[in-house]
């Protein structure tokens, strides 16, 4: 079956949109599990935070709070698109939500350093 | 483009739903010719047993849809310079839907849907009472009216992925059909309709990537029309209705 119709960016904007849902749902289980450390376990947490030094594991995670950025702004602009009165501008919101998730990303890595 | 006689590399899919294949035809090159030309031009001159719809020619109909190099296009308004990729065209049946041989596809699900989506008008007054005063700048009216000019090509139905990983879907026309009368004063089954629509495998399946939007010859917006069923099947659901 041809896949001619999904090169248009509207499209595309929903599959990243999926994708980084999925990819929160692998991702959120490991969040809690750390957070949980901080209630029972300090030691085991205080290696992991050391862990987290590392210059590739922050910038592993400045790419978690771009894709949370990317779920989170891409599921307002569905919401507006379908709560709110239609607007023309879906690619202009689209690229909009992209651009503030990578805002985000990049200040988590400024303050990261 | 002057008459030139060069030749497109038209590949076309014969053959039913179970089995089918390319063939591919020379066929001349002309100015302003359209996907329907094409066709009808291979139907004439090279295989008079090829099947496939159309009647009215000019964009009323809407039974001439097909794929073509992929995407989903009303093939009498289709102009072959448009969609012309390498001097090569592909031309299949809509997708989605049935085939019943080469071109023709078995519309019966998606005018079946139509009918699931309550798209038939429920008078609530009969010929004898006075008309219905409508101002066309009601904003409901002008709302049904971005709406109305659908041909049911099925161009949209064709377009979408939704429809295409669960066959039991709605689809973008019938909703937006729905949705025209959703907007009707003079209808009377408001909350039936709604009923309708947000049943399993409803409006609520919409993913909005906007396929439909993107595709649909008229410009008509199915993706907006869901939004719209969605707010008024959300509505009624809050204040108990559904
Ligand atoms: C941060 C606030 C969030 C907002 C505003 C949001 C918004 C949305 C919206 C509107 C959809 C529906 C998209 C559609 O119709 O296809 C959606 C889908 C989804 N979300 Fe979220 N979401 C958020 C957080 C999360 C989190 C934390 C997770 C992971 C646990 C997640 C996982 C998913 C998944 C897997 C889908 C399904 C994607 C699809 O079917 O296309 N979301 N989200
Ligand atoms: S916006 Fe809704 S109806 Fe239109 S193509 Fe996407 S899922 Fe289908
Ligand atoms: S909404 Fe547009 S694409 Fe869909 S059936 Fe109607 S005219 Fe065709
Ligand atoms: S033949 Fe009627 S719409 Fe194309």
């Amino acid at each position: 079956m041809s896949l001619a119709h999904r090169k248009d960016s509207l499209w595309i904007v929903q599959f990243v949109h999926r994708i980084s849902g999925l990819l929160l749902v692998l991702f959120l289980p490991v969040h809690f599990y750390v957070l949980g450390l901080a209630l029972n376990d300090a030691a085991e947490l205080d290696q992991f935070l050391k862990w987290t030094d590392s210059p590739a594991v922050k910038f592993a995670e400045a790419g978690l709070v771009g894709l949370l950025g990317v779920h989170l702004f891409g599921g307002l602009r569905i919401l507006a698109l379908e709560f709110l009165p239609w607007s023309p501008r879906q690619k202009t919101y689209a690229a909009t939500a992209l651009a503030l998730s990578f805002v985000a990303s990049v200040a988590f890595l400024l303050r990261a350093f | 483009m002057s008459q030139s006689k060069e030749l497109l590399q038209v590949s076309v899919r014969r053959g039913t739903e179970d089995e089918s294949g390319l063939s591919t035809y020379e066929v001349p090159q002309q100015e302003s010719q359209t996907i329907l030309d094409v066709v009808t031009w291979i139907q004439r001159h090279r295989e008079p047993s090829l099947s496939y719809r159309f009647a009215c020619r000019v964009g009323m109909c809407g039974s001439c849809a097909m794929m073509v190099n992929g995407e989903p296009r009303w093939t009498c308004r289709t102009h072959v310079q448009k969609v012309l990729r390498d001097g090569r065209l592909r031309i299949e049946p809509l997708r989605n839907l049935p085939v019943i041989r080469d071109l023709v596809c078995d519309m019966t699900e998606f005018f079946d849907k139509w009918t699931r989506a309550k798209g038939v008008f429920e008078p609530t007054e009969t010929r004898d009472d006075e008309f219905a005063a409508i101002k066309p700048s009601d904003p409901k009216r002008m709302q049904a009216n971005a709406a109305i000019e659908c041909i049911n090509c099925a161009v949209c139905y064709a377009a979408c992925d939704t429809v295409n990983l669960n066959r039991a879907y709605l689809g973008p026309a019938a909703l937006n059909r729905a949705w025209t009368l959703a907007n009707d004063d003079r209808d009377g089954a408001y909350y039936d309709r709604l009923a309708a629509v947000s049943e399993s495998d409803g409006c609520m399946n919409c993913h909005s990537h906007q396929s439909c939007m993107t595709y649909c010859p008229n410009e008509l917006n199915p993706t907006a029309s869901i939004a719209g069923l969605k707010r008024l099947a959300s509505l009624a659901y809050l204040k108990g209705k559904l």
